[in-house]
């Protein structure tokens, strides 16, 4: 049980996809300029990653190396493809949220990573809860990102305005304060996860590469 | 059990089984599902027009259409003519709302005839011409749904997009950005047609010069922002003539 657990609590800080293996780097930087795609990018991965996962590591002992990382692929779309039709078809607003998402699900690294690295030399369970430990961890940082950029970019979060009206001048705006669109910007996202990877590495040495 | 899954005859019995099955699949839950999504498109549409010309649920800062419900029979309701423009000439077409513009588009560029979908709303007296849009954004398709009066001042828009950036260039469908649209003139003082430009930098984030043909660019989304300002230029430019023969009356 302790190893189990461990699956789920270890991506979350000391072996996080995104800050310490940098897998997943490129959603980070394309969708947390608010808060709200953040969280849905979130759940959609967790979903995706914990589900596929499952399949992968139930398929492990028939699946030919030579093709593998095509058998993996075809997998995740096929999951995404099949969700977005259902979707369509019967929450078609939610679906209309989704929409943007689904290729960035299909590309993210740390499903292919998460498949290739652990699904195909682990049971369903361990597979399972690797794949949801994983999201979290992607997700944690996501959402940090997302919160910050979109509070210091826009003013808002989840838009609601949380620091005043920046065209009528209240609140923070009233003494100065002006919105940095820097923020909004993709560079900004990078910097962001350099600044979590750097406060993490100096809180716990042993993360520290040579 | 390694040795057999390395073998290139085992590989491609593989590949050839996992693509029929993912295909079978694939297509069977496609044809269940796709009449199911027609009819949701289709009242969409109606959703987005209904929304353009100001019959819809809007509370506070966010865009709410009315319901899936009742769509189709406020469709019906409030909107009294579907026209196919030609011209300065335009014909009933109760089935005009169905007029896929993506394709009319694509026929108008292989030398065609385009089909010019236009609608007639009445709201408390007034009367809303409204003209659907299509263009390009960063990503992908951009398009909207553009509510005029006889002058071809607009009194409504709803814009949508189908893979633009989520808090930039999706942001085109944030009532910030679209409710900028309302009493925004096409045509300048003169009365030539000049459309209306999302404009960084104009000096006007209120949007309180509604002749100056610019609205407020959203800080980011510099590319989408191009793409709506090129699809209202171009496809509302194609009504002009239909327009002028209103002013007669």
């Amino acid at each position: 049980m302790g190893k189990d657990s461990r699956l789920i609590l270890d991506p979350l800080a000391d072996n996080n996809p995104i800050t310490i293996q940098v897998l997943g780097i490129c959603s980070a930087l394309a969708i947390t300029a608010e808060l709200e795609a953040s969280i849905v990018m979130s759940i959609s991965v967790l979903f995706v990653l914990g589900i596929g996962n499952v399949v992968i590591s139930l398929m492990r002992n028939i699946i030919p190396s030579k093709i593998r990382i095509i058998v993996q692929l075809i997998v995740v779309a096929t999951l995404v493809i099949i969700v977005d039709l259902v979707l369509k078809a019967f929450a078609y607003e939610l679906s209309k949220t989704l929409s943007v998402f689904v290729g960035l699900i299909i590309t993210n690294c740390i499903i292919m990573g998460r498949f290739e690295a652990f699904a195909l030399g682990n049971g369903p369970w361990r597979s399972f809860l690797d794949g949801i430990g994983n999201a979290l961890g992607y997700g944690v940082i996501l959402i940090i990102v997302g919160f910050f950029r979109e509070l210091l970019g826009s003013g808002t979060l989840l838009g609601f305005p949380v620091l005043g009206d920046p065209i009528e001048k209240t609140g923070l705006y009233a003494i100065g304060y002006e919105n940095n669109g820097f923020m909004l910007l993709s560079p900004m996202a990078l910097i962001v996860v350099g600044i979590i990877i750097w406060i993490q590495r100096t809180r716990n040495k042993a993360l520290i590469e040579d | 059990m390694e040795q057999r899954t390395d073998k290139n005859s085992y590989t491609i019995i593989f590949a050839v089984g996992m693509v029929l099955i993912v295909g079978v699949i694939l297509a069977g839950i496609f044809s269940l599902t796709k009449p199911i999504i027609t009819v949701n498109e289709e009242i969409e549409k109606q959703q987005n027009i209904l929304y353009a010309m100001g019959v819809n649920e809007n509370e506070g800062t966010s865009a709410n259409f009315v319901s899936t419900e009742d769509a189709p029979k406020l469709f019906k309701q409030y909107i009294k003519k579907q026209l196919e423009v030609q011209g300065g000439t335009a014909v009933e077409n109760d089935d005009a709302y169905l007029i896929d513009v993506k394709k009319q588009q694509a026929n108008a560029k292989n030398g065609g005839v385009r089909k010019l979908p236009l609608f007639v709303g009445e709201k408390d007296g007034k009367t809303f011409y409204i003209a659907p849009i299509r263009g390009k954004g960063l990503w992908d398709a951009i398009w909207g749904y553009v509510a005029l009066d006889k002058d071809m001042v607009v009194q409504g828009a709803y814009f949508d997009h189908k893979g633009e950036t989520p808090g930039l260039g999706a942001n085109i469908k944030q009532r910030f950005f679209m409710d900028d649209f309302n009493g925004e003139h096409l045509l300048s003082d003169a009365g030539v047609f000049k459309g209306i430009t999302v404009a960084k930098g104009n000096a006007d984030p209120k949007n309180n010069d509604k002749t100056d043909n610019e609205v407020d660019a959203i800080a980011g989304a510099t590319i989408t922002g191009d793409g709506v300002t090129a699809m209202i230029k171009k496809d509302l430019k194609l009504y002009l003539p239909y327009f002028e023969t209103l002013k007669g009356n």
